[in-house]
């Protein structure tokens, strides 16, 4: 077990930053996620700690060892691919002893570790089977026993769920977490999930363009995103994001009027609220949500709708340069109600979100406007 | 194989629409006439093999012998050097097809794998050697061969043969399709970069390096031109310049000389026959996602 340190990470490849300025520090122990959109760097941070790529700049430590150039078999890592790389022409026995084997581990040890891992994760009966003749979930698991047999200091994952269908996702999800709690190893784990990342985590780290967005506690990036890019990327359904302007202590959004933090300067703004935050009001500060498509998801429904206002892009969906304001007259918001509640397409709610719930990022940076609350 | 392309394939349908169908595939119209024209030579040298010399002259040839006369088989392997030939010949083919699938491997992963100086031009080079015809090199290599002091020796059929570039070719080709993933994983794994080589890479390329040694061995067992120039004491002689050897100025044993080619042509049916299961199907992406 150890700690994991990137140092001013970078890794350009001829034009391409895909990785730039990382600095990072894993805990000894801690579950980390690492997350963003295709080509936000998250794989090639991943291979960097892996040896698989050579950086351009900066230093990683693992444990108390500067690895950047040592081999990836002497940094005493084990990696778990999105594809699940299992050697074809080698039966899951094989497989499993495979690493072990190559460092010359004493057969008996060899035989009781795999037996063990085999036993932790089910494999038992499918030991002299080749990898074509197993399914998508056990194919998965014998890529983890590959991985924990070797007893490392640090777990690589590469989006290791991400080829599972939705409801073997979701049971090896849980699977992960009780495995980490049990054996506690140092894991990096990458993946665009963002479902993963908030129960998986202990920490998660947003990548744009291969620069970190925010480093924080899952809760923390949920409740108060940094710019405006993870507001749009973290949460599902995502933050709704409307162009506001400020002046004499209020924000207003359209239809919508509210108290200003105190301290935000006078000047368009963009205002953020998740679509949990929407609620039903008689009268009071409210807009009119016009809805367009209802979802219900049994324990709740979605809306989806339109609001006055002018649209802020996060960026987290096009990957632009953030941040992005798309004109015209109306907004699309979504919400999410109690199932009870399902209202027709086109029927218009009012609705309100309490002031406190309310996020404001500038428009020009991204970044958000915190007030001292 | 004939038999998926024919289901594959609409032929239109026969004037005639009376339901008459052929017991096999339309196909076999064509395929059957160019099996006859392979097949004939085959059969005919296996019948002249079993012929007296006097049916051999006989004209029009006669196809079905009077007699089986196996002794011409015994004659061959007593009064000449066939064993010895055959013996040549092999250690030859199995030096060449050993060396090509070592030195191959190793050319052609590293050009497939692994980043060094200079990589994309020296490949290129090699390449380009495949456009330049055997004619134009005869002379350099013989001049290196009797350098090397191994003119009328099986080393100068052997060490030039050790190696080419077209094997390095076709295996960098093939490697390269194999997913990268299995090697990282190995490496991560602890393998060395020969370890992957030996214990991920060839293991998953039954089908390329079959097909290279079975290219390698026809190549080398047939080869006639080059032996001819290096190889001058009968007892250094390759099967195909003995062969030749049977064909002298004045008469020639047609019968005898059928006898030892219908012998020398049997290691080869036997590659095929070997080497075909290998050819049906590669593993190498079964390991990853389903």
């Amino acid at each position: 077990m150890a700690e994991v340190t990137l140092d001013h990470v970078s890794k350009r490849f001829q034009e391409v930053d895909a990785v730039d300025d990382l600095s990072l520090t894993i805990a000894d122990g801690e579950f980390l996620i690492l997350v963003g959109p295709s080509g936000c760097g998250k794989t090639t941070a991943l291979r960097l700690i892996a040896g698989l790529e050579k950086g351009t700049a900066g230093t990683i430590r693992i444990g108390d060892r500067i690895v950047n150039d040592v081999t990836p078999r002497d940094r005493d890592i084990a990696m778990v691919f999105q594809n699940y790389a299992l050697y074809p022409h080698m039966s899951v026995y094989k497989n499993l002893a495979f690493g072990l084997k190559e460092r010359k581990t004493p057969k008996p040890e060899i035989e009781r570790r795999v037996r063990e891992v085999g036993e932790m994760l089910g494999l038992k009966d499918l030991m002299k089977r080749r990898p074509a003749q197993l399914s998508g979930g056990q194919r998965q698991r014998v890529a983890m026993g590959r991985a924990l047999v070797r007893e490392p200091s640090a777990f690589l994952m590469d989006e290791p769920l991400s080829n599972l269908d939705a409801k073997l996702r979701v049971q090896m999800r849980a699977e992960l977490k009780r495995l980490h709690q049990r054996l506690g190893i140092t894991t990096i784990y990458v993946t665009h999930d963002q479902v993963e990342a908030m129960t998986l985590g202990d920490r998660i780290v947003v990548m744009a363009n291969g620069k970190v967005q925010q480093i924080g506690r899952p809760q923390d990036v949920y409740g108060s995103p940094a710019n405006l890019f993870v507001a749009g990327f973290i949460g599902s359904p995502p933050m709704n994001l409307i162009r506001a302007s400020v002046m004499d202590g209020y924000v207003q959004a359209g239809t919508l009027r509210l108290p200003a933090p105190p301290g935000t300067a006078t000047g368009e703004v963009a205002l953020g609220f998740r679509p949990e935050d929407l609620q039903l009001v008689e009268d009071g500060p409210s807009f009119e949500l016009v809805v367009d498509v209802v979802e219900p998801l049994g324990n709740l429904v979605v809306v989806h709708g339109s609001t006055e206002g002018t649209q802020v892009e996060s960026g987290a969906e096009e990957e632009e340069e953030l941040p992005m304001v798309v004109g015209g007259a109306r907004a699309s918001v979504t919400a999410v109600f109690a199932p009870e509640l399902e209202p027709a397409p086109g029927v218009s709610l009012r609705v309100s979100v309490a002031p406190e719930r309310v996020l404001f990022f500038d428009l020009r940076t991204g970044a958000a406007i915190r007030s001292s609350r | 194989m004939t038999d998926v392309d024919a289901s594959a394939i609409e032929l239109p349908a026969p004037a005639n629409e009376r339901g008459r169908s052929l017991l096999f595939s339309r196909w076999h119209l064509v395929l059957l006439p160019i099996a006859f024209v392979m097949v004939v030579p085959l059969v005919w040298m296996v019948v002249t093999s079993l012929q007296t010399l006097n049916e051999t002259r006989h004209y029009p040839p006669t196809l079905v012998p009077s007699s089986l006369r196996f002794k011409n088989y015994t004659d061959v392997l007593r009064d000449t050097p066939f064993t010895r030939w055959f013996m040549n010949t092999l250690l030859v083919t199995l030096a060449s097809v050993t060396g090509n699938l070592i030195f191959c491997s190793l050319a052609g992963y590293a050009f497939a794998r692994i980043r060094f100086f200079g990589r994309r031009v020296v490949f290129v080079l090699i390449l380009a050697t495949l456009m330049v015809p055997f004619q134009v090199t005869i002379i350099p290599t013989f001049l290196i061969v009797r350098q090397l002091g191994m003119i009328d020796t099986l080393g100068a059929l052997i060490v030039p043969n050790l190696a080419g570039a077209f094997g390095i070719f076709m295996l960098r080709q093939f490697f390269l399709t194999l997913p990268i993933e299995l090697e990282e994983a190995a490496r991560i794994d602890g393998a060395s970069r020969l370890g992957v080589l030996l214990k991920i890479v060839l293991p998953l390329s039954g089908p390329a390096l079959a097909t290279l040694a079975v290219i390698t061995f026809l190549w080398t067992w047939n080869d006639f031109f080059w032996p001819l120039i290096t190889i001058y004491s009968a007892n250094n002689m390759t099967l195909q310049l003995g062969l030749a050897t049977f064909q002298g100025a004045h008469q020639t044993n047609t019968n005898l000389l059928m006898a030892a080619n219908v012998m020398s042509v049997l290691p080869m049916l036997l590659v095929f026959f070997v080497a075909q299961r290998f050819f049906i199907r590669g593993i190498a992406t079964t390991g990853l996602k389903g």
